[in-house]
């Protein structure tokens, strides 16, 4: 009866083992797929951009001929917006993380809300870009606007950057607050002296990333009317503005070859601005990980 | 039949305190009652964690908490400061009088209170602040801004502490980088800053060595001088070396409260018996 058992057991083993094999290949390919194309990526984009790449290029214009067009007004817009979503966007994040973790009862409702925050983060960004169109465009009446893009990317973060903070705020050690309340502080001296403090490092982290996905962020921004070429950079919050991702989708679509060359020049610029946002983000999840 | 049995215990216990006050000499019967506790139940959502608590803590002496765990200490001095009610599904009945006023009362502050009973942890929890900053937390919440001031705070609590001497020099360092039984008296030097009446301690050198331990037992012989103490511990020989006073809590229940060397030689219910000659938790 045993030794049948035993004998069931191994011969189903071979089995599990054969799998487990197979899993590990099929994986391993899977991975070789992703790298492979990003390699590609890579090797194409820095091929046919870098001759293009120089100091002229960071500071020039759009113009009519592909030698003497530059990113110039697409990388000084994408930082312009970038500020105006981050302020907005951690204003608004912050605020309602801290309501919702420190403030907010604990019931159906609140996780109820949570919970739609969370799907919010997956509403295609083509949305936000309707719904700033709506609200900052025409209800507003911003216009293609500087500020209206701002705010329109703002939303479009926001979910995720509440999210974000509320997981830094919930991660402050419960003992340290024990220890304020414990001393007679009031909920707000709580949250401004220990709680925040704690959550910077977690919440700029989530903030950064969350940036260098809008900073790449086409589609809203074309709804709402971003330039697709401009001589003069934005002066105002009202005055019209293009940003990097927008350059470089009209440089590609333009007949002549050197035009991909433009773009993909402007590529490197983006991916380039893309990896400081991200290092600077590791930087400081290190700097702060074992403070705590 | 047992909550019967407890109240009819705390009436003799209370009778006897106040025979030794007359003997003392002091004025009222109350006078050296900080906090008198009165028929206190508390659940946590639908269970129900203390049953018909009655104790009356005497004033400037430790008075020593013992019994298994999960038996409700912790949550009892939680309830001393109202920290329980961190937990949202708290809920309790009864009365709790600090000075004789009552602390469930909607009006009284929660803050107040807190400045007046204040409370170290089980585990030490320094803020990662330096020690100067930490020190200073309790004092700056309050309102106190002038540096010398808040120097002479700081250096009077971490002398109360008996911790002056080995930090003073270090007083800029982050806490964190301290051994554990220093941030512990940095902890009890913190909770001194707010210059509280009563100091509450759950188990203070459960996570300490010896040393530190040995330590912290002293600093609480020197601060009964000046405050009321209430301290939970599991370790009964700690509660026999240092308190004035043992209450003995099982299930929820307040078993029996007496004086220390009363309840330690002479227990009167059979299960504080059990518990101190280690038939049980
Ligand atoms: N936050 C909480 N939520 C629910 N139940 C709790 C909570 N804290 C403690 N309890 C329960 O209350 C009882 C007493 O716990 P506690 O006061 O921590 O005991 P002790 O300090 O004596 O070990 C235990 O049964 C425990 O499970
Ligand atoms: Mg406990």
């Amino acid at each position: 009866m045993l030794g049948q058992k035993e004998r069931h057991i191994k011969k189903r083993m071979e089995g599990r083992v054969i799998i487990n094999r197979l899993m590990m290949v099929l994986f391993g390919v899977a991975t070789a797929i992703g790298l492979i194309f990003l390699v590609l990526l890579f090797y194409r984009v820095l091929t046919q951009g870098i001759g293009y790449l120089n100091w002229d290029y960071l500071s020039n214009f759009p113009a009519p001929y592909p030698e003497e067009a530059g990113i110039y007004a697409g990388l000084i817009g994408s930082i312009m917006l970038m500020v105006i979503v981050a302020i907005f966007s951690v204003m608004v994040g912050v605020g309602s993380a801290i309501y919702l973790e420190e403030y907010a009862p604990k019931n159906r409702m609140t996780e109820f809300i949570r919970i739609n925050i969370q799907n919010l983060a997956g509403v295609p960004s083509i949305v936000f870009g309707l719904l700033g169109l709506t609200f900052f465009v025409y209800l507003f009446s911003f216009g293609y606007t500087l500020i209206a893009g701002g705010l329109t990317m703002a939303l479009l973060i926001l979910p995720v950057i509440i999210v974000a903070a509320q997981e830094a705020v919930r991660s402050v050690p419960a003992e340290m607050k024990e220890a304020s309340y414990g001393m007679g502080a009031t909920k707000w001296q709580t949250i401004s002296r220990v709680i925040l403090p704690a959550a910077v490092p977690g919440i700029l982290t989530g903030t950064i990333i969350a940036l260098s996905r809008a900073i790449g962020e086409t589609a809203p921004l074309i709804i709402v009317g971003a330039a697709a070429a401009i001589y003069t950079l934005p002066e105002s919050l009202l005055a019209k503005y293009t940003v990097m991702p927008i350059q470089i989708y009209n440089w590609t679509s333009r007949p002549a070859e050197e035009w991909q060359f433009v773009a993909g020049a402007g590529i490197i610029v983006l991916l380039v601005v893309l990896l400081l946002m991200n290092s600077i983000a590791v930087w400081i999840r290190n700097k702060y990980q074992h403070r705590l | 039949m047992s909550e019967v049995m407890v109240k009819k215990k705390n009436n003799t216990v209370n009778k006897a305190s106040k025979r030794e006050e007359n003997s003392f000499g002091l004025q009222k019967e109350k006078a050296n009652h900080i906090i008198e506790v009165n028929d206190l139940n508390l659940w946590y959502g639908s269970d129900q964690a203390l049953y018909e608590v009655n104790m009356d803590v005497p004033e400037k002496q430790v008075t020593a908490i013992i019994g298994p765990s999960g038996c409700g200490k912790s949550t009892f001095l939680k309830t001393l400061n109202r920290m329980v009610e961190m937990v949202p599904v708290v809920k309790t009945s009864g009365s709790i009088k600090y000075r004789d006023q009552e602390i469930f009362n909607r009006k009284y502050k929660q803050e107040y209170l807190r400045t007046k009973v204040g409370m170290v942890f089980q585990k030490p929890n320094p803020f990662p602040k330096s020690v100067y900053d930490n020190v200073a937390y309790g004092p700056r919440i309050h309102g106190i801004k002038k540096k010398e001031i808040l120097d002479q705070i700081v250096e009077k609590s971490l002398k109360g502490a008996a911790i002056w001497d080995e930090l003073k020099d270090r007083l800029h360092e982050n806490a964190y980088g301290l051994s554990g039984g220093q941030q512990q008296r940095v902890c009890i030097a913190r909770a001194l800053a707010v210059e509280p009446d009563v100091i509450l301690m759950d188990e203070p050198t459960s996570a300490l060595d010896p040393i530190s331990t040995a330590k912290v037992e002293e600093l609480v012989q020197e601060l009964k001088e000046k405050y009321s103490i209430i301290i939970v511990t599991h370790n009964m020989q700690q509660a026999a070396r240092i308190s004035d006073k043992t209450a003995f809590f099982l299930n929820g229940e307040l078993i029996e409260f007496a004086d220390t060397d009363h309840l330690f030689q002479n227990p009167q219910d059979k299960r504080t018996e059990d518990y101190i000659t280690g038939r049980f938790g």
